[in-house]
């Protein structure tokens, strides 16, 4: 279990003071599958980075299981939008550098857990090549069997899919529920695509921006796999109502006080373009 | 070619230590980063008299020489290699639970390694470039002192073959090592097919 405490945390710039996240409290069961949302700036990916152990919150406090977060480690696995990746090893020996730093001294175990999970990705077939061989969507697969590799509590990923292409997208979400549905691990996914957190989690945690909140806590109660049609789109309609407000309000700050949605420029519906493309 | 390699390999050592220290400590950088950048400039020949003064006329002044010319332009890539190397790796490594040490050895300067390349290619041609003038100046055998022989001697042909010798021993270096070593490094990183 994951839980936030009043979590705070602000970054001094050039500009002045910016709070990026005020009070966040949050409680994340054991096997939850929660999808962080919110529009750009609303301080989604910090709260991740903070649960990460990469950075340390203003006030508040961070713990799993009872023990507060100190540094990062290996029961939380990391992914993100870029795959990280090392192009100096080959694909093989970069799950397997994962799994040293995470403390399995044993070879011949190491070899067999690379080799179950690049399975599980469907690339094993890639072990020997290297990193500027493969597409976008290959190495985010390797990114997610050196991630899963080691056995982490906790699987953190930070917008995973977002510079894929729709299709390699549509693919890797249905690969990903299945591997949750298999290993059933705590999985944190931060997006600002509302359908992509519909369709994967089950719980949806908006987030509202300047100073970053949680707005609105959902339970997405549908059964898996999802397609986009049909219930799912239920859910986005909603959430899309809410997020409409945040979108504006950010818009506003980014480019004039005085700006006005042109009608049907901030999404309302689920038919329209933000979260599209899934 | 024993001092040449002798004093390679200790400016590889302090260069790449020095460099990494650099990049890591903003207070370094402040105190001697600049003292780095300036004796840069000092051609290495000019350190001769103060290593004959400080060591004699010995093999360790030579050394001196060779190690004054490498050192800096490997520390200086080394910083800049470790510098430029992108915070994903390093946040990501930290993730997975790589701290200090193998953090620096396992990710950072193989990270790093292009740019470290460069300067070690760098320090190389310049450890060549003092030795040849140590040697010129300061009598104590090697192909240097076989450069000044023939010109005391008024012996072109002698000149000559030292010249071809120096640039043969040159290629040799460039195109059986770095070459390779540039050439796999490029392959794995991609870089050679945009």
């Amino acid at each position: 279990m994951i839980a936030l405490d009043n979590v705070s945390k602000h970054f001094t710039s050039k500009r002045g003071t910016h709070h990026v996240l005020s009070d966040v409290s949050l409680t994340i069961d054991e096997g939850q599958f929660v999808c962080l949302l919110g529009p750009s700036g609303c301080g989604k990916s910090t709260l991740l980075n903070l649960i990460a152990g990469l950075d340390t919150p203003d006030q508040g406090t961070l713990a799993i299981d009872g023990k507060p977060i100190a540094g990062p480690g290996p029961d939380r696995s990391v992914m993100f939008q870029d795959s990280a990746l090392f192009p100096w090893l080959s694909v093989r020996r970069n799950v397997d550098f994962g799994l040293e730093l995470a403390g399995f001294r044993d070879k011949d175990e190491r070899a067999s857990r690379v080799e179950t999970f690049l399975k599980k990705v469907q690339l094993w077939r890639f072990r020997d090549a290297y990193v500027h061989e493969l597409s976008g969507g290959m190495k985010q697969r390797v990114a997610l069997a050196r991630a899963l590799a080691p056995d982490p509590r906790v699987l953190l990923m930070d917008e995973p899919f977002a510079a894929l292409d729709a299709q390699t997208r549509d693919v890797l979400h249905v690969e990903l529920t299945e591997i949750w549905r298999a290993t059933r691990k705590t999985v944190v996914f931060v997006t600002h695509n509302v359908r992509e957190a519909v369709r994967l989690g089950d719980r949806v945690v908006l987030m509202a921006t300047r100073p970053g909140r949680v707005k609105l806590d959902e339970p997405i109660a549908l059964a898996r796999p999802r397609t986009n049609e049909g219930d799912v789109a239920h859910y986005v309609g909603r959430i899309m109502k809410e997020l409409r407000t945040e979108v504006e309000k950010v818009m506003r700050e980014e480019i004039d006080d005085a700006w006005q949605p042109a009608p049907g420029a901030v999404p309302g519906s689920s038919s329209s373009g933000v979260g599209g493309g899934i | 070619m024993r001092r040449l390699l002798v004093g390679y390999a200790l400016s590889l050592v302090g260069g790449i230590g020095l460099g990494l220290a650099l990049a890591r400590s903003q207070t370094l950088r402040d105190s001697i980063g600049t003292i780095v950048t300036g004796l840069q400039a000092l051609p290495s020949i000019c350190w001769l008299p103060m290593a004959l003064l400080w060591f004699g006329l010995s093999e360790t002044a030579i050394l001196f020489v060779v190690i004054a010319g490498s050192l800096l332009a490997i520390t200086v890539a080394t910083e800049a290699g470790v510098r430029n190397v992108p915070p994903l790796y390093t946040r990501a490594a930290r993730t997975m639970g790589a701290r200090g040490a193998t953090l620096y050895l396992r990710v950072i300067l193989p990270a790093a390694l292009p740019a470290i390349l460069s300067g070690m290619r760098l320090g190389w041609t310049f450890a060549w470039r003092s030795l040849m003038a140590g040697e010129l100046l300061f009598v104590s055998g090697g192909l240097g002192q076989l450069l000044a022989t023939g010109r005391e001697l008024g012996d072109m042909s002698r000149v000559m073959a030292v010249m071809v010798a120096i640039v043969t021993l040159g290629l040799i270096t460039e195109v059986l090592f770095f070459q390779r070593v540039e050439a796999r490094v490029r392959d794995l990183w991609g870089t050679d097919r945009s």
